[in-house]
């Protein structure tokens, strides 16, 4: 896998904003931790209808991907996040990417396995996460 | 429809030098707000690792606490790049910034109601797809495709689908068709088990459960409704009967009532069908294969 990797993970994230599938409180916390930590990432509102579209963002983001240059994708079931890409005509490489499951997996298990940084004022009041204010 | 719409620019919240940091929870707020109206974001930091190659995108919005002094970027390829200071701004109040860098131009988006487009789609797990095209022969609304490359399967039409329809899954010997949006697996994408590939083996054709060949009972359901509409003519009765025949084929396969009320004509799903078989079959002989695969028919 990545670990030994040479250069830090880029982390994609996918919101499925288009449907309830993915658990509110785990996207949500998992947005919230990453958005709290001192990391760069990515952030899509749903891979799917990126596919759909064969939007081009999906072929820079593989193009890119490899074992110097790891990718973590965080959304749902390796074997659709896959899928999704080869709907899109994109090849994603094998090696070097990992696909974190937001449906299957604790928050906390997600944002440890991406490696993320906590800052240390981890412990100022956070709000809740804000699963009222998810869309259709 | 998802065909009519414009990618939406790409949203880029910078909080290097210059720009003073979001706090925390209004940096998840922003995120969140922005995603769930449908733009894509990079949130880029000091010293971060920067990411090059967004060769796709068609236009940015970038987002900064700039404390009022507006920082002239630019775009070497030329896109138009519209920057935007958020200082004590709420997420809402820069999302609305963004909505308007956007100039009305239509885009799919989740929070459309009745407008959105939710993108339900079959993907294919490539690592046990046979290629037997049965899912091919089985969709009627030209979702699925052959490749002109190599002849495989591929899924050609996305956006044909029947929103919430997973039946070509159900079709499929190998458990090899995957909706991502589904609420269950292994259709959803979960992991495929023996006993999964047991059952799909197992299960009864769907034209056996309507008691023969499918179009067939479709022709013959048809008729006997014509035939009772001409001597009641009662619509409702002819449309009461139609519901007793698909109701069974619902029930057995998943499918939707919306999509079932929705199929063509006996005569059209002929044609359709017709159709398909022949680009099934083609992209078998093309691959070197003479007969289809598990007796897909």
């Amino acid at each position: 896998m990545s670990e030994q990797a040479a250069a830090p993970a880029r982390i994609l994230y996918c919101r499925c904003a288009y449907a309830q599938v993915v658990p509110a409180d785990v996207k949500d916390a998992v947005l919230d931790g990453l958005a709290r930590s001192e990391a760069a990432f990515e952030m899509v509102p749903d891979l799917c209808e990126m596919a759909a579209r064969r939007d081009g963002q999906l072929a820079d983001i593989a193009g890119a991907a490899g074992p110097e240059h790891p990718l973590r994708i965080v959304a749902c079931w390796p074997r659709a996040v896959r899928g999704l890409f080869h709907l899109a005509d994109v090849r994603l490489p094998e090696a070097g990417v990992d696909i974190l499951n937001m449906r299957s997996e604790a928050a906390a298990d997600i944002l440890g396995g991406l490696g993320v940084q906590m800052p240390d004022a981890r412990d100022t009041p956070a709000p809740a996460p804000h699963a009222g204010e998810a869309t259709a | 429809m998802i065909a009519a719409t414009v990618p939406p620019p790409r949203i880029v919240l910078y909080e290097g030098a210059g720009a003073t940091p979001l706090e925390p929870g209004e940096r998840t707020r922003l995120f969140a707000a922005l995603l769930d109206r449908g733009y894509a974001v990079t949130r880029a930091v000091p010293g971060g690792s920067a990411h090059d190659d967004a060769a796709a995108a068609t236009a940015f919005v970038v987002l900064g606490r700039f404390g009022g002094v507006v920082p002239d970027v630019g775009d070497a390829a030329g896109r138009p790049v519209h920057v935007h200071d958020i200082d004590g701004r709420s997420a809402d109040e820069a999302v609305a910034l963004v909505e308007e860098a956007r100039d009305g131009r239509p885009m799919n988006r989740p929070d459309a109601g009745s407008a959105t487009w939710k993108p339900w789609f079959p993907v294919i797990d490539t690592q046990r797809c046979t290629n037997c095209m049965q899912c091919l022969s089985f969709c009627l609304f030209d979702v699925y495709g052959v490749s002109p490359t190599d002849h495989t399967l591929r899924v050609e039409n996305p956006a044909n689908c029947k929103v919430n329809c997973p039946a070509c899954s159900r079709v499929c010997p190998e458990v090899a068709i995957i909706f991502p949006k589904y609420h269950a697996g292994p259709i959803d994408g979960a992991p495929v088990s023996e006993a999964d590939v047991h059952r799909e083996k197992m299960k009864v054709d769907i034209s056996a459960l309507l008691g023969g060949d499918i179009l067939a009972k479709l022709r013959e359901r048809s008729a006997e409704a014509k035939s009772r509409f001409s001597k009641e003519r009662s619509a409702d009765a002819a449309l009461a009967e139609r519901r007793r025949c698909l109701t069974k084929l619902a029930d057995a396969a998943a499918i939707p009532r919306e999509v079932l009320d929705a199929l063509p004509t006996p005569e059209e799903i002929e044609r359709r069908t017709a159709e398909a078989a022949r680009k099934a079959e083609a992209a078998r002989a093309a691959r070197g294969e003479t007969t289809a695969p598990h007796g897909a028919g």
